[in-house]
Formats: structure tokens, C-alpha cells, sequence
């Protein structure tokens, strides 16, 4: 009951008895982890451990494992196999609730998700407490609910009306609330999944300070999931570096330089390759000047497309390449620029001008914007090009339709029973045909694939290359946006490497290294 | 074991039976009213009855076309009733207090009517207002427009204006003949007809249809969403102004709010349509087929002498029930 201190007096119940609980060290060991989703083994026997007042950093590439291990530690996983312990003890942890117990609070990379934008800073930061300890309570008491927030974010440090809505704030205050929501109830662990992704140079600086001030002055165990080499020197003293989820390294970070961690992230890979069809190579197609998107999702990008070439676009998760594909194709608003084609200034407003215009998109996300999954095969695939298949005024020709239906699907191999089938029942790779069929009967000149090779097998993995190489052959302009590197080492002729919404390197493709593109991906200098 | 594979097969029995009166279960219901109506009331049964039905069907089925439409973008037009109102309340004026020629008084009624559309479309694809409460705030809106271009009071023949100016215009014989069988229920037809063919076997039709499943892959596909969006509000607006000219031609006269009865069965009807023979989709045919049956529900109840003031309750369960259908199968 020392409560001596100055100011403390005014502090509510809870936060004391969180600071009482911070004054003890815990720690928390996660051992011989596995989990299995349909198809994949994610992670296979992995240890984990982090203690009190540590900045622990959790790296791999893409698809190594990292998100999935912390959500098993946030409770969001339940059905994994291992054991965990808690100061020595065994603990379960099968859903939020369980992690909540201990201590544990995960903050998502997608912060608008968690928070809930109509309502005040002070309402999302006492969400818990207003969710889970009111019960038999009906009144709210709005003075002490804005008074505890105050408090809790004192402690973080950030300076904010309690009365602001969410909406209203920054991408980085956003977080900084969410970290502040996870500090409002005990908390003995954090985990920061990519917090740095959206932040400006400053907005870092601040959370870093606020990330030290955690760990040194109020014990809390942070877990720091980055793809920002420099961050993860500057922060962190432990690291656990996973690879296809195994842990291939556990060691503090002053053993370890920037060069070889990208090597231990990458390990030797056996995966297939894919043979580069190689086609000569004609005159610029497609220029972009000083490319700016209206919100800053694009920023400054200038770059060329010759006839017959295949631009890889990659950088890592984030780093604007989607926005940049939007961007192109009139989806995103363009903010300042110039795009190109022959020479010769387009004005892409709409997706509906982009095409008119001679430019096609294959989607991220496929299920959502690539293909009409309720509708059948051949509906996908004369979409853009309905006006081809029409008689009279406006009567569309059903019959013409499903004949090229018909052609495409034999031509690029989609298993599909019949052109009349629901785009739903195809697998992923099939549906992928689908939706880059649709843009072949359109027949544009330039083509952007974004991720096209996202969740579909390795033959239609096969039949998709093929494919762009085949336009290539045509003298078509590709632009292949992946962050899957070895994709883009296969396929491409030229590389531009995004980092932070703009393009930071030009690479040839045959000059080109995993290593290299990975280190100026992770913002290396 | 056993009773592991009785349950499963029940199941499918079950979902079996739940398709399929999903699916035909509005075509039953309307033979099975028919057999109940017939055999308990003679009067029913005769073809003079059978005509006034059609009759009195064919402005809600043409007001529900127009709904339809809305529908197909995944946009709902709740301001079809005042448009009604309104473009009756034109045509009524251009005859009795100008004296207009038919022609020229349906057209530029029906013209007039469509400043709903635009204001409509500006709300709900320019603002991006939920199309719900945009046309709940333009029904208002249109309803007090048309009453005060009537002065808050009727039009009909030889009735002075409000002013007191004495009005000379008469209502043309045929025009009258709009609102008279045949012809209503001919036009009827070839309305039903004509959105039929335009939504199924036109560009425009599978556009409409695809930006209403998907608005996002229609963009990233090339079609100009917005445009089509904004096609659908100006459909509906007009289908819902040629209810209201067939009103008009029907009660011979501008009755104060007299499209706002038409609003709720003609929902009941464009959803009872959805499901008809399984198409899923809004549709022209299936909203004439759910008219039929919101129509064939009402003659017979009011024969059984149920008080007209009761009708609601039946009406406003049958579209709860066709609400029921609609959205029931969507969440699996």
C-alpha cells in the first residue's frame, strides 16, 4: 500500500494494482509450437521466449510464421499443439480471453479494424473495462471514464482530448491509443505486429521512446514485429528469426549485422523455378512521370515499360504496390503526374477510362475484386469486353458469348466442368485464369498483375507465368507486382524495388540478388 | 452410427423442402388461394372478378418494375409512391388547368417527374447517402412538392383551382381509356415485358445485374458504376411516373397523396419476385407474378368482407414472409 507518491492518490484502483503487478518480473516460454491450417504446417515446433522489461524482435519473410505465432499468443489461435508456460507454469491459451488473464495484449497491424471510429479516445481506450466490468452495472460514469483515460495515457505519453473521435485522429495516434488500450488493463506482455508500417520518421521516434519507457520503467515484455532492419538494430536486444515456420536463430542482436540477418531470413531455398521466356525487347510503352496518388499513397514514382518486358514491382508487404497498381489503373485518384502510352498523355480518371485506354488489372484480391464469384465462368470472362458481343441496340449475343467462353477456357487450361459454372466452385488458381482471361478477350496493351500468384497452386502457379509470358511475346507491357522475390526474379527483365510508398532502386534482372532487393526492400541504405 | 446418417438425411430432406418452396412456393400459394377463394365464394371465381384483379394490379406491378430496377443495383428506391403522386398531380393539372392534348401532357409529366431521379441519384451516388434513407428524405420531399403544386387540395374536372379561378380543361376520353381494361393491363404486359427484355438480354441489363453483386470488381472490370447506378434511379423514377400517369387515367382525377398506397405492395411484390422459380435476382417477371399474389389476396379479402381497414395487417405480413425468403438463404 506504499501509495506515497505524489499524484498516484488520484489513480483508479485498477491501474494500481497493474503497476503492483508490474513491479514483479514475469516471464513467458512458448515450446515445441506447431499448427496446421488445411494444406499448410504454418509453424513446427517452435520455442519462443520473452521476458519483463525485454524489446524482443520477431523477424522472417513473408509467410515465415511471425503473425501466426503471436496470434496464438493472443489467444486468436486455439487449436495448436505445444506447450506453454507462464513464470514457469503451465498455461493454456485457447482464446482472448485466456490471454487477456495473463497479461497478454497483441496489437494488429490493422489498427482501424480494432478500433471503433464513431466513438472518443476515451471510450476506445476503456473499451475492456467498459465491456468486461460492468456487469451488474447500467450507468456509465463518463467523468471517472475520461479521467482513467487521461491516466492511461499520461502514462504512454501521448497528448490527446479524450473527447476526439478515432476517425478524426492520424494513423499514428490511432496506434498510440491502441497501445494504450492494451496498457489500461494489466499488462505484462505486448506485441507490436508492424506498428512502424504506416509512421512517419517522427511518429517512430515516438513510439520507440514509448516502447523503451515500457520496457525499462514499467517491466512490460514487448514482442517487435518488423520488416525494417534498421528499426530492429536501433530497438531491439533480442531476436528470434523464424523461416517457413521453424526458428532458425534465437541470439541477441549484437551478434548479428544487418547482411547476415537478411541471410539467415532467407536461408537456401528449395523451391522450383520457373523457365523466363525471353522475347526481344521493343520502344517504351508505357512511361510514368512524378506519379502522386490524392492521399500519399503513391509518392513520386517514375518509372517505364518497354513493349514486351516484364517490370517486377516488389517490396515488401506495405510498401505501396497495390496503391501503385490502383493508382495506374484510375481505382486510386491521382494526385499530380503523368501517364504515358506511346508517348502520348492518357487521362485516367476511372477504371472505366483506364481500360478504354488500354489498360488491364489483375486484382490482389481476387475473390473481392478480380471475378463475380456468384456468376458463371463465362459472364467473368466477357465482362469487359461485353460490348464485342453484342447484336442490335444493345442485345448481348449468349451464344457468341459462350463460344469464346469456351475458346479461353481450353486456351488456358481453367478446370472447369462447363462455361456455365459459378466462379465460387473453382479453385484458386482457376479462378486467377478467370480473372486474366477476361482481360485477354479485352485485348489491352498494357497488363499490371497484382500478386497474381497469391493462393493458387503450383501448376496454375505454371500456367500463370506461361501466360504473361505469352503477352510479353505479343509485345504487350507487363507490370508483375509481387513481394514474393524469387516470382519476380523468375519472371521479370527490370525490377523496381518500393519502400515507403516510392520507388527506392532499379535493378536489372540479371544483375539482381534476393539479397539485395530484400535489403533495399527493408529500407537499407 | 444409425441415427448419425437419419439425422444427415433429414437434414437434406429438410433443406431439400426449404428450397423448394423457396423456389415455387409463391406459385402454390397463388393456385392454392385460388382453389380456397373459388370454392368458398362463387362470385369470385367469375371472369369479370378475374379482370378487375389484373385491373387493379397493373399500376402496382408497373410501380413495382420500377423498384426492380433499383433492386438490380443493390440500391432500393423508396420514393416510387410520391413520384406517383407527383406525376399525377402534373398530367391532372396540365388537362384541367391548361387544357393539354394527352400526348404532350403524359411526356412532359413523365419528364418533370424524373427532377426525382436526378436529385435521387445526386444524393445517393454523389454524396453516397445510404439509398434507403436518400429516397426515405426525397419521398417527403416529393410528397410535399405535389401537394403544394396542388395547393394541398384535389384536381379533378370542372373543379375551380384553389384561388378560386374557375378551370375549363377537360380530361381526354383517351386517355381515360388508359385506365380501362384492356388497355391498363395490356400496358401492364408490355411494361413487364419490356424490363424483362432489358434486364436479361441487354449490355445494360447484365450491368446492372453485376454491379449489384459486386460493386467493386464491376469498377476494377471497366464499367462505369456510377453511370449504371445512376440508370437504375432514373428507370425506377420513370416506371414509377407511368404508374402514376395510370393512376391518373383510372381515378380521373389528383387525389391528395394518392400514390402512397401503392409504396408497400409494390415492394412485397419486387421481393415476393426474387425468389419466384428460383432466380434469385430482382427480376420483371417474378415482380409481376408477386404482384398477382399480393393482388389475389386482397380481392378475396375484402369479398370475405374483411374490413379494408384490416388489409394491412395480411399485406404487411406477406412481405415480411417474402422478406423471410429472400433473406434467409443468404446468410449460409
Amino acid at each position: 500500500m506504499a501509495l506515497t507518491r505524489i499524484g498516484e492518490g488520484r489513480l483508479p484502483v485498477y491501474i494500481q494494482e497493474a503497476r503492483i503487478g508490474m513491479e514483479s518480473k514475469h516471464t513467458l516460454e512458448m515450446k515445441g509450437i506447431s499448427i496446421e491450417f488445411p494444406g499448410v504446417k504454418a509453424l513446427d515446433h517452435v520455442d519462443f521466449a520473452v521476458k519483463s522489461g525485454e524489446i524482443h524482435a520477431l523477424v522472417g519473410a513473408n509467410g515465415a510464421g511471425k503473425s501466426t505465432l503471436m496470434k496464438i499468443l493472443g489467444g486468436a489461435y486455439g487449436h495448436y499443439v505445444g506447450e506453454i508456460y507462464f513464470d514457469g507454469k503451465k498455461v493454456d491459451i485457447r482464446n482472448p480471453q485466456d490471454a487477456k488473464a495473463l497479461g497478454i495484449d497483441v496489437v494488429y497491424q490493422e489498427v482501424d479494424t480494432a478500433l471503433i471510429s464513431y466513438l472518443t479516445v476515451a471510450e476506445n481506450i476503456m473499451m475492456d473495462k467498459m465491456v468486461n466490468e460492468m456487469k451488474g452495472k447500467h450507468f456509465i460514469r463518463w467523468g471517472n471514464i475520461h479521467r482513467e483515460a487521461r491516466e492511461v495515457m499520461k502514462r504512454v505519453g501521448i497528448d490527446l482530448d479524450t473527447h476526439t473521435l478515432v476517425q478524426d485522429l492520424s494513423l499514428a495516434q490511432k496506434q498510440m491509443v491502441l497501445i494504450a488500450r492494451a496498457l489500461a488493463t494489466n499488462t505484462n506482455f505486448l506485441v507490436l505486429d508492424e506498428p512502424t508500417a504506416p509512421l512517419s520518421q517522427t511518429e517512430t521516434e515516438e513510439l520507440f521512446r514509448l516502447m523503451r519507457d515500457l520496457a525499462q520503467n514499467q517491466q512490460v515484455g514487448i514482442v517487435f514485429i518488423s520488416h525494417r532492419l534498421p528499426e530492429i538494430f536501433e530497438i531491439c536486444e533480442t531476436i528470434t528469426i523464424l523461416r517457413d515456420g521453424q526458428v532458425v536463430t534465437d541470439t541477441t542482436i549484437d551478434t548479428l549485422t544487418q547482411q547476415k540477418l537478411v541471410e539467415l531470413m532467407l536461408g537456401r531455398r528449395f523451391e522450383e523455378t520457373y523457365p523466363k521466356i525471353h522475347v526481344p525487347i521493343g520502344d517504351v510503352l508505357l512511361e510514368v512521370r512524378d506519379l502522386n496518388e490524392e492521399y500519399g499513397r503513391v509518392r513520386n514514382v517514375s518509372f517505364t515499360v518497354r513493349a514486351g518486358e516484364i517490370v517486377g514491382i516488389t517490396g515488401l508487404v506495405g510498401a505501396g504496390k497495390t496503391e501503385l497498381c490502383k493508382t495506374l489503373f484510375g481505382a486510386y485518384p491521382m494526385k499530380s503526374g503523368e501517364i504515358l502510352l506511346r508517348g502520348k498523355s492518357l487521362h485516367i480518371k476511372s477504371p472505366h477510362a483506364a481500360v478504354h485506354q488500354g489498360m488491364a488489372l489483375v486484382p490482389e484480391e481476387r475473390r473481392k475484386e478480380g471475378v463475380l464469384v456468384d456468376e458463371p465462368v463465362f459472364v467473368n470472362l466477357t465482362l469487359p469486353s461485353l460490348d464485342r458481343f453484342t447484336k442490335g441496340p444493345a442485345f448481348v449475343d449468349t451464344r457468341a458469348e459462350r463460344a469464346k467462353a469456351r475458346e479461353v477456357i481450353q486456351d488456358l487450361g481453367i478446370r472447369t466442368p462447363s462455361e456455365n459454372q459459378k466462379v465460387a466452385y473453382l479453385s484458386g488458381g482457376n479462378q486467377q485464369k478467370v480473372a486474366v482471361g477476361k482481360w485477354l478477350i479485352a485485348d489491352a496493351e498494357v497488363y499490371i498483375f497484382d500478386e497474381p500468384t497469391k493462393g493458387v497452386d503450383v501448376g496454375a502457379k505454371h500456367d500463370i507465368f506461361a501466360l504473361i509470358g505469352a503477352l510479353a511475346k505479343q509485345g504487350k507491357g507487363i507490370i508483375y507486382a509481387s513481394s514474393e522475390i524469387p516470382e519476380i526474379l523468375d519472371i521479370s527483365d527490370r525490377i523496381y524495388v518500393m519502400y515507403d510508398f516510392t520507388i527506392v532502386k532499379e535493378f536489372e534482372t540479371s544483375e539482381a540478388t534476393e539479397e539485395a532487393i530484400l535489403f533495399y526492400s527493408a529500407g537499407g541504405q | 452410427m444409425t441415427t448419425a446418417t437419419e439425422q444427415s438425411s433429414k437434414q437434406a430432406w429438410y433443406a431439400g423442402l426449404v428450397a423448394f418452396f423457396s423456389k415455387w412456393g409463391t406459385i402454390i400459394t397463388i393456385f392454392v388461394l385460388l382453389i380456397f377463394f373459388s370454392a368458398t365464394m362463387p362470385s369470385f371465381r367469375t371472369a369479370s372478378n378475374m379482370v378487375t384483379i389484373m385491373r387493379s394490379i397493373s399500376i402496382v406491378t408497373v410501380i413495382a418494375t420500377g423498384i426492380t430496377v433499383s433492386l438490380t443495383v443493390d440500391g432500393f428506391d423508396l420514393s416510387v409512391g410520391s413520384v406517383a403522386t407527383f406525376s399525377v398531380a402534373l398530367v391532372m393539372s396540365f388537362f384541367v388547368w391548361y387544357g393539354w392534348g394527352t400526348i404532350p401532357a403524359i411526356i412532359v409529366a413523365l419528364l418533370i417527374s424524373l427532377v426525382v431521379a436526378v436529385v435521387n441519384s445526386f444524393l445517393i451516388v454523389k454524396l453516397h447517402i445510404y439509398d434507403l434513407l436518400a429516397t426515405l428524405a426525397t419521398m417527403f420531399i416529393f410528397e410535399g412538392v405535389a401537394m403544394t403544386y396542388t395547393g394541398g387540395g384535389s384536381i379533378s374536372q370542372g373543379m375551380p383551382r384553389l384561388d378560386g379561378t374557375p378551370t375549363t380543361g377537360t380530361i381526354p376520353p383517351e386517355f381515360r381509356l388508359i385506365g380501362q381494361s384492356p388497355y391498363i393491363i395490356i400496358i401492364m404486359l408490355v411494361i413487364v415485358m419490356a424490363v424483362h427484355v432489358f434486364l436479361s438480354y441487354t449490355k445494360h441489363g447484365r450491368y446492372l445485374y453485376i454491379v449489384g453483386g459486386n460493386r467493386e470488381a464491376a469498377r476494377l472490370s471497366g464499367i462505369p458504376v456510377n453511370r449504371y447506378r445512376t440508370l437504375a434511379y432514373f428507370l425506377s423514377t420513370l416506371l414509377a411516373g407511368m404508374g402514376g400517369i395510370m393512376l391518373a387515367a383510372r381515378i380521373g382525377s389528383a387525389q391528395i397523396n394518392s400514390g402512397a398506397g401503392y409504396l408497400m405492395p409494390a415492394v412485397a411484390a419486387a421481393f415476393i419476385g426474387y425468389s419466384v422459380a428460383g432466380v434469385k435476382k430482382p427480376n420483371a417477371i417474378g415482380t409481376l407474378v408477386g404482384a398477382v399474389l399480393v393482388g389475389l389476396l386482397e380481392n378475396g379479402l375484402i369479398m370475405m368482407s374483411v374490413p379494408y381497414y384490416s388489409l394491412n395487417i395480411i399485406k404487411g405480413l406477406v412481405l415480411a414472409i417474402a422478406l423471410a425468403i429472400t433473406y434467409y438463404r443468404k446468410h449460409d
